[in-house]
């Protein structure tokens, strides 16, 4: 095997990880710092976490976040899985190339212009019929779900090309209905990219700002609206505390699936290894290509990504 | 072909594929057609700020095209300024994140498998963390009393804080930051399929090492090279607030003229017109992503 | 080539009755491809029945429509009288045993083989018992509880077999059944395989590639190539009686000689071969005019060398040992004839040890009797 050269690797991979990680490590420490001023340093404290909890409006609008993040979730894996099956195993249909474009595009397509088309909708909408009645929980919900359908989609997609067909033909073989193996087979063997996406759609929504600014009205400001007209003014030890606390769950949640995932796929590849000793009866070594390709497709460490879920 | 599910219930086929169908093209098709009517009205004070396309007066009904905006956007050499502002950024950036993002997809790629893992989760850690929390973070750093210039006059290289905040380089430096992974996702992807024995043979043959990587790896991680510049070029042009929270007064981007049109002015038609030549920039790279998509589709179906 | 040619003593081997399964006429295409081109077979019950030929000759597209997986674009199937073309796969009586075994990872061995029956609605307890009586006969009962990962491929083919078996179909099909396994164990699985097949009694269609496999395990096969039967027949009689080309040189290896039809009786025909010092004779008579032109296809196995001339005027040809591979049971000679061209000979191991065997170089004489010669019209 071909391998590069040492120093260069840990080099690069250092100054990488270095430029990635740092600014958040020091927001953290900061987030700690006694003083009002942010880059200076003055003594430890955690008054700013104090702070945090007394801030009405940061946690109003916390908590409609993680109602709406939610709320997109569960929509999006529902619509989004929906699709992606659709262009997995549908083949060809007119209007196909139109179908992927709509479920592709979202991906890159800036913000921007996403939020003020919708918003524009929901107004001609408002106006025809008298629905739905100006801006608010309501509209950023189907933003953030077009948002994120997008993801689940070609994750959901990716997945189940990469499953073997003959699972849901051998079930239909075996007497089950098209519904009927959608719902017993294919989905509890897509199920991981269920969660992939549920997760990936949660986040987005969470995140999400600027289509937010385009849907919202009075009353529904959501948590990072409120960030960015603080952040916008200039440093805020209170955000420090608050990007902690988010960086703090986000690390726990992340490092904690993967290894589960992990542990799950370690155990998996020993019982096969246990499987193979086991054909004594017929044969010392019983190296069959089925269980290799078992091995690679059932648990392919579901990278949790954001883009770049196709390739 | 292959696909019977649902063969044998035609209606249901018809069902299955146009719930989402609909769902996305009220969604997502409808509005960008109301973008470009919009487009073509006027600003006016009320709700709806614009004026309708077509009025009904005395049993004639007119429509009304009104291509002042797009005049608009054309002579003025502010919005000029501006796309080509955006795309120059949007370009340096993508340039950027090529540049330091190949070497780290490559060196992931190249270590061994048992860490390839543990890499690419820290890759992506910080993008689970909040987008503007990111960008907040480097307010701190590139301030001219921030962690960097302090840094550097510890150090005693500079003796004057440089001025990075509030300039196009601290959008450069936001923009590499939020969309390195976007790099290096395909990037990586497309180096850890590659065959190592072509390397290995390349060698053989009597190829320098940094021959075989211009001759053999290079060109066979040309898909992911354009995949991820376009996952990161298409929303650059359209970002809002890197250049928001990190860019001068100075930096022209479309979306945050477009959103200034919007907000602060409250010109709904003309916001829209920004829009429909954002779109119009876009267009080719789009197009491109979306050829680059059903290329891997159909590689994927064989 | 070491072909096992095996008789079974299957019931309706050969034997041509109504047809409990019925092909008729089937024509498959895909956009513009035709993948079966007017396919017609006619397969009894309880036997054993495979499709064999090289990758894209239609034998899976076949099975596929059998299967319903596929719609057939014009023609009929018949399985026990009843026409299948417009009963969904999931309401066939018909089950497949697939290539990758398809066991559903997310499910015990017992829900994959119970999967089927659930799927009727067949009360709990029977579903049980007959689950177990399913995994009785392939002995995998003791592992009942397992997922399919945790098993070898050898068991992962027989839970397969359970769950495919366990719904009594009319008609089971086996893709490939052999393709996932190790070689090493290939052989003896075969043989399990049959016996569990005669014991249960089932109609089988079998897919394969390697004729082996097929001439070990059916009762009967159709060779096919390019979307069309070219040969139906038991294994003996397409091994030893190829009715083409394709059939000669599919199923085993041959030695082919082009030439015209000179003699033509009931009892004979001889043949002559541009090149060959000698005319060909062929014991059997053939159908069609003199000055035809047909190949004579000679099996390896069939060829004698001599270092002495022949004393018979006919089948003889003379040339150089240019190649000798010793295979252990057997060796290899490729002779090259005057013309160039190159005949394959089969020497078994006994005539070797005497002594007199030819090496590399040798001049040696190629005959064959008058019965090992198969004269092939197309």
């Amino acid at each position: 095997m071909i391998k590069p050269s040492k120093p260069m690797s840990v080099s690069v991979l250092g100054l990488g990880y270095l430029f990635l990680y740092l600014p958040i490590i020091l927001l953290v420490i900061y987030s700690f710092n006694e003083s009002k001023l942010v880059t200076v340093w003055s003594g430890f404290s955690t008054k700013w976490y104090a702070t945090l909890l007394d801030d009405d409006e940061l946690i109003t609008a916390a908590w409609l976040s993680l109602k709406i993040a939610l709320m997109t979730a569960f929509a999006s894996v529902v619509i989004g899985t929906w699709g992606g099956f659709v262009l997995a195993r549908f083949g060809r249909f007119r209007m196909l190339t139109l179908f992927t474009a709509m479920i592709n595009a979202p991906l890159v397509i800036p913000e921007v212009i996403q939020g003020i088309s919708l918003l524009l909708l929901f107004v001609a909408m408002e106006q025809l019929l008298g629905w739905p009645q100006g801006r608010g929980v309501f509209t950023i919900w189907i933003g953030h779900v077009m948002l994120c359908v997008s993801y689940v989609a070609i994750i959901v997609q990716s997945r189940v090309k990469e499953l073997n067909l003959s699972y849901e033909e051998a079930a239909m073989d075996l007497g089950a209905t098209p519904f009927k193996v959608f719902f017993v087979i294919t989905l509890p063997l897509i199920a991981q990219a269920l969660i992939s996406g549920w997760l990936l759609s949660f986040t987005l929504s969470l995140d999400d700002l600027v289509l937010t600014a385009f849907l919202s009205g009075p009353g529904s400001t959501t948590l990072p609206l409120v960030v960015f007209s603080r952040v916008r003014l200039g440093l805020n030890p209170e955000m420090n505390a608050l990007a902690t606390i988010f960086i703090l769950l986000v690390t726990i949640g992340v490092v904690a699936a993967n290894q589960y995932m992990r542990a799950a796929e370690r155990k998996r590849a020993r019982e096969m290894r246990m499987a193979f000793q086991s054909e004594s009866t017929l044969a010392e070594t019983d190296n069959s290509p089925v269980m290799a390709r078992q091995a690679e497709g059932a648990s392919k460490p579901a990278l949790l990504t954001r883009k770049g879920v196709q390739s | 072909m292959k696909t019977l599910i649902l063969r044998w219930l035609p209606n249901g086929r018809r069902t299955v594929i146009g719930i989402p169908f609909t769902f996305l093209l009220l969604f997502f098709l409808v509005p960008f057609i109301l973008v470009v009517t919009i487009s073509f009205s006027q600003q006016q004070l009320g709700v709806p700020p614009y004026t309708p396309l077509t009025t009904l007066k005395d049993d004639v009904y007119s429509i009304a095209l009104n291509i002042g905006h797009y005049k608009f956007l054309l002579q003025d050499d502010l919005y000029f300024a501006t796309y080509i502002s955006s795309l120059q950024i949007a370009l340096v950036s993508t340039l950027l994140c090529l540049l330091i993002g190949f070497p780290i997809a490559y060196y992931i790629a190249r270590a061994s498998e048992s860490v390839r893992g543990t890499l690419m989760m820290m890759v992506m850690l910080p993008f689970w963390t909040s987008f503007l929390i990111r960008v907040y973070a480097w307010i701190g750093i590139l301030k001219n009393d921030g962690f960097l210039n302090q840094f550097l006059m510890w150090l005693g290289l500079i003796s004057a804080p440089l001025r990075i905040y509030h300039t196009n380089w601290g959008v450069y430096i936001g923009m590499v930051y939020s969309y390195l992974p976007f790099m290096i996702m395909p990037l990586y992807a497309h180096l850890v399929k590659m065959d190592l024995t072509l390397l290995e043979a390349a060698y053989d043959l009597g190829s320098k090492p940094w021959r075989a990587f211009i001759e053999v790896t290079l060109p066979l991680s040309k898909n992911g090279i354009i995949a991820g510049s376009l996952l990161v070029f298409i929303p650059a042009v359209g970002e809002y607030v890197i250049p928001e929270l990190l860019g001068g007064s100075d930096t022209l981007m479309i979306g945050r003229v477009m959103w200034d049109e919007f907000f602060n002015n409250v010109d709904w038609p003309m916001a829209s017109a920004v829009t429909c030549a954002m779109v119009l920039l876009l267009l080719v790279p789009m197009a491109l992503f979306q050829h680059y998509q059903t290329k891997v589709l159909e590689e994927s179906k064989r | 080539m070491n072909v096992q040619i095996q008789e079974r003593s299957a019931p309706a081997a050969g034997r041509q009755g109504k047809g409990f399964v019925q092909v008729i006429d089937v024509v498959k295409k895909f956009g513009d491809a035709v993948a079966l081109n007017h396919v017609s077979l006619t397969i009894e019950k309880n036997e054993l029945f495979a499709l064999l030929g090289s990758s894209g000759c239609g034998k899976s597209t076949l099975l596929r429509i059998l299967a319903g997986f596929e719609t057939a674009t014009e023609g009929k199937i018949l399985i026990d009288g009843e026409d299948l073309a417009r009963v969904p796969p999931y309401h066939r009586p018909v089950n497949m045993m697939f290539q990758s075994y398809a066991l559903f990872p997310h499910m015990t061995v017992e829900r994959n083989v119970g999967f089927g029956l659930r799927q009727e609605g067949v009360p709990k307890n029977e579903i049980a018992e007959r689950v177990n009586e399913a995994l009785d006969l392939v002995q995998m009962r003791r592992f009942a509880q397992r997922k399919p990962h945790q098993l070898s491929g050898g068991q992962q083919q027989r839970v397969a077999l359970a769950r495919s078996l366990v719904k009594r179909p009319k008609l089971l099909l086996l893709d490939e059944p052999m393709s996932a396994l190790d070689k090493k164990i290939r052989q003896q699985t075969q043989f399990e395989l049959m016996n569990i097949l005669n014991k249960v009694g089932v109609t089988c269609v079998m897919v394969t590639h390697d004729q082996e496999e097929a001439m070990t395990m059916a009762d009967r096969l159709a060779v096919m190539s390019e979307g069309e039967v070219v040969q139906i027949g038991g294994p003996t009689e397409v091994y030893e009686y190829p009715n083409s080309r394709f059939s000669a040189e599919f199923i085993g290896s041959t030695n082919l000689f082009d030439g015209v039809v000179v003699e033509d009786e009931p009892d004979h025909v001889y043949v002559e071969a541009p090149g060959l010092p000698a005319r060909l004779y062929i014991n059997h008579g053939i159908t069609g005019p003199l000055g035809m032109n047909v190949s004579v296809s000679v099996r390896p196995e069939r060829v004698l060398l001599s270092r002495a001339k022949p004393q018979q005027p006919y089948n003889w040809v003379q040339g150089a040992v240019k190649d000798v591979a010793y295979m252990g049971s057997y060796a290899l000679y490729r002779v090259e004839l005057g013309n160039g061209r190159m005949v394959t000979a089969n020497v078994a191991g006994l005539v070797l040890s005497q002594g007199e065997a030819p090496s590399y170089g040798d001049e040696v004489f190629v005959s064959w009797s008058e019965s090992s010669g198969v004269v092939l019209t197309k």
